[in-house]
């Protein structure tokens, strides 16, 4: 009777922690990922706030207010139409949010299926598949973006696409190396014993089991996908004007970056705390998801 | 080892084949290209006869792509829809400048990254150590383009040190637009070397030269790098390649005229031909910067050599 009781107590004390609550354990220990995980939760606020400008505030011209520096009034200045930078700032979170986001889901949805295939059949399936993404990967990405942009036209939705297709190959060859040390696993042999389905296996069995390396890659590259979004945008390969995504607000006013250096500052300022937020938050998951390399 | 080399040398061929063929398809189907436009002028039916006939428009696609394949390995890529100019002599002519700024920034780079990765790693856990991961951290970070217009901003515009584009006043025009794309690449050099030396420094071979007395600079220097060189050399020559073809943003921000700015140029302009051939020959520099990059680390590296040596000779044991 005691005896269950003490046992309950143990087992209270030394609760065991799930595995997600296991990795939050330790991203919560990593100053770096929490600073991370702060400025994200900034960026969500502002995209939250975002939804209640409308566009029409921030294409709305005028004249009386060119280029004033930033002021109460206006936090982070006018630009040369008179345009409020501050709100044109806050609103552009959802451009760099959904690049960023689409960008990495288009390239992992792809990179994810066709990598596990290479890796749970290997043979010529496997032969094939890496020799189409060795042939991806060699085209260099900038001008690969720029070229699927002309082609498909400019659109936020293209831009996504653009972005996705140059992270294709890099989450396909993790997809499979990481599906490689998983599927001689015994596990998998008495799934396939069970009489699974092959697809079943892999993304029942396989994937799950060799999750975590991918989950970091992602995270990591996160960062990558919004610096290439951007300097798309830049390059006038973007998102179509008015619309005031970051990269695109640094091009237009370019030719101002003197007398009105607040114009390049603030959006360039966001996009780095932004990239910079998920390389640290990548950092950390790699810490927390695989501690042998924690003093690296 | 030269059968090897040989045999990555004509793995090239069908990667080019496919790269150039992608390009090409892309660009046939890009909207408005200059043909269009031709066509879709007032023409009597035997200029328009004529027109169809020259660019093989009553063929197949392919037969076009072989018939631009052909001539590509002559040295000839047609000549731009705009200017009218040689498409390869226009590449040739460029392709000097990118190559000056790429190993410029190169050079830059690794000479700033490797000494301060290794004093990181020494004093890891240090004021040094940490500011060194703080601005590699940030250096990864950083927009190529954002941190392009700041040092404009800063070093031509504010107090007017050096040009602030083009490439007139030879070193001085060189060294904004090289510091800048040297920046990521410090970056990624310095965080490198720092956790290959930080592994390095756990071996116990380290551990038997310091009994022996050897003095510590010997060591760092000989036992130490000499085994945490290889990644790092591979980092730097990766990120080479990269340089070479991302060179896009750095070039088109400081008026560089280099190849990058080239194909910006041509996408911008819709200029088709002069887009096609400048994307397809840097994506051939592309693959064979990366090829030279992957058989000189099999040099340097003894274990790496070792192990091509064994698995070529395994592949013909096989064969």
């Amino acid at each position: 009777m005691s005896n269950t009781k003490a046992n309950a107590l143990v087992s209270k004390k030394f609760k065991k922690r799930s595995q997600a609550g296991e990795i939050f354990h330790h991203l919560s220990k990593n100053k770096g990922a929490m600073a991370g995980f702060i400025i994200l939760s900034l960026l969500v606020l502002a995209f939250l706030i975002s939804l209640f400008i409308s566009m029409d505030s921030i294409t709305a011209m005028n004249a009386r207010m060119r280029f004033t520096g930033p002021s109460g009034q206006h936090w982070f200045g006018t630009d040369g139409f008179g345009r409020d930078l501050f709100l044109r700032v806050i609103y552009g979170s959802r451009y760099t949010l959904a690049i960023g986001l689409g960008a990495v889901t288009f390239g992992a949805i792809f990179g994810i299926t066709f990598g596990s295939l290479a890796g749970y059949y290997g043979g010529k399936l496997e032969e094939i598949i890496m020799r189409a993404s060795d042939v991806l990967a060699s085209i260099p990405g900038i001008l690969l973006g720029m070229v699927i942009v002309t082609v498909l036209g400019q659109s936020l939705q293209n831009l996504i696409i653009a972005v996705g297709v140059q992270a294709t190959p890099i989450y396909l060859r993790m997809a499979r190396a990481s599906t490689l040390t998983v599927r001689n696993h015994e596990f998998v042999e008495a799934a396939r014993a069970v009489g699974l389905p092959h697809f079943r296996i892999i993304f029942t069995q396989v994937l799950p089991n060799g999750l975590s390396p991918i989950i970091v890659t992602l995270t990591a590259s996160l960062g990558i996908a919004i610096i290439v979004g951007a300097s798309l945008s830049f390059l006038g390969f973007g998102v179509p004007v008015p619309a005031p995504e970051w990269g695109a607000i640094i091009a237009d006013n370019r030719a101002y970056a003197r007398s009105a250096p607040w114009l390049m500052s603030f959006p360039g300022f966001f996009i780095m705390s932004t990239v910079l937020a998920f390389n640290l938050l990548g950092d950390g998951l790699r810490d927390a998801l695989d501690p042998k390399l924690k003093m690296r | 080892m030269i059968r090897y080399i040989l045999i990555r040398f004509l793995w090239l061929i069908p990667i080019i084949i496919c790269v150039s063929l992608i390009v090409f398809s892309l660009m046939e189907l890009a909207p408005g290209n200059a043909i269009d436009a031709m066509l879709s002028e007032d023409l009597t039916p035997e200029a328009r006869q004529e027109l169809i006939r020259r660019f093989n428009l009553d063929r197949p696609m392919i037969y076009r792509y072989g018939v631009y394949m052909f001539n590509l390995v002559q040295g000839d890529l047609g000549v731009s829809d705009v200017t009218g100019l040689s498409v390869w002599r226009e590449f040739i002519v460029r392709l000097p400048n990118t190559l000056v700024l790429s190993f410029t920034a190169l050079i830059i780079g690794a000479a700033i990254a490797i000494p301060l990765g290794i004093i990181a790693a020494m004093k890891a856990g240090s004021l040094v150590d940490n500011a060194v991961t703080v601005v590699s951290l940030v250096g990864v970070s950083i927009p190529v383009f954002w941190l392009g217009l700041l040092l404009i901003l800063a070093f031509s515009l504010h107090f007017g040190w050096l040009p602030s584009g083009g490439y007139e006043h030879g070193i001085r025009s060189l060294l904004l637009p090289a510091l800048c794309s040297s920046f990521a690449l410090m970056a990624n050099a310095a965080r490198q070397t720092r956790s290959n030396m930080l592994e390095v420094f756990k071996a116990d071979y380290l551990r038997t030269a310091r009994a022996k007395g050897v003095p510590e600079r010997v060591v760092i220097r000989k036992h130490a790098l000499g085994n945490a060189w290889i990644p790092i050399i591979t980092a730097i020559g990766s990120s080479l390649s990269v340089q070479l073809a991302g060179s896009v943003v750095v070039e088109s921000v400081f008026a560089w005229p280099g190849i990058g700015r080239l194909a910006a140029d041509a996408v911008t302009a819709r200029d088709v031909t002069l887009t096609t051939g400048v994307v397809i020959m840097t994506s051939i520099l592309y693959v064979l910067v990366q090829l030279i990059v992957d058989v000189l680390y099999a040099f340097v590296d003894p274990r790496v050599k070792a192990q091509y040596l064994s698995a070529s000779k395994k592949r013909r044991r096989a064969a």
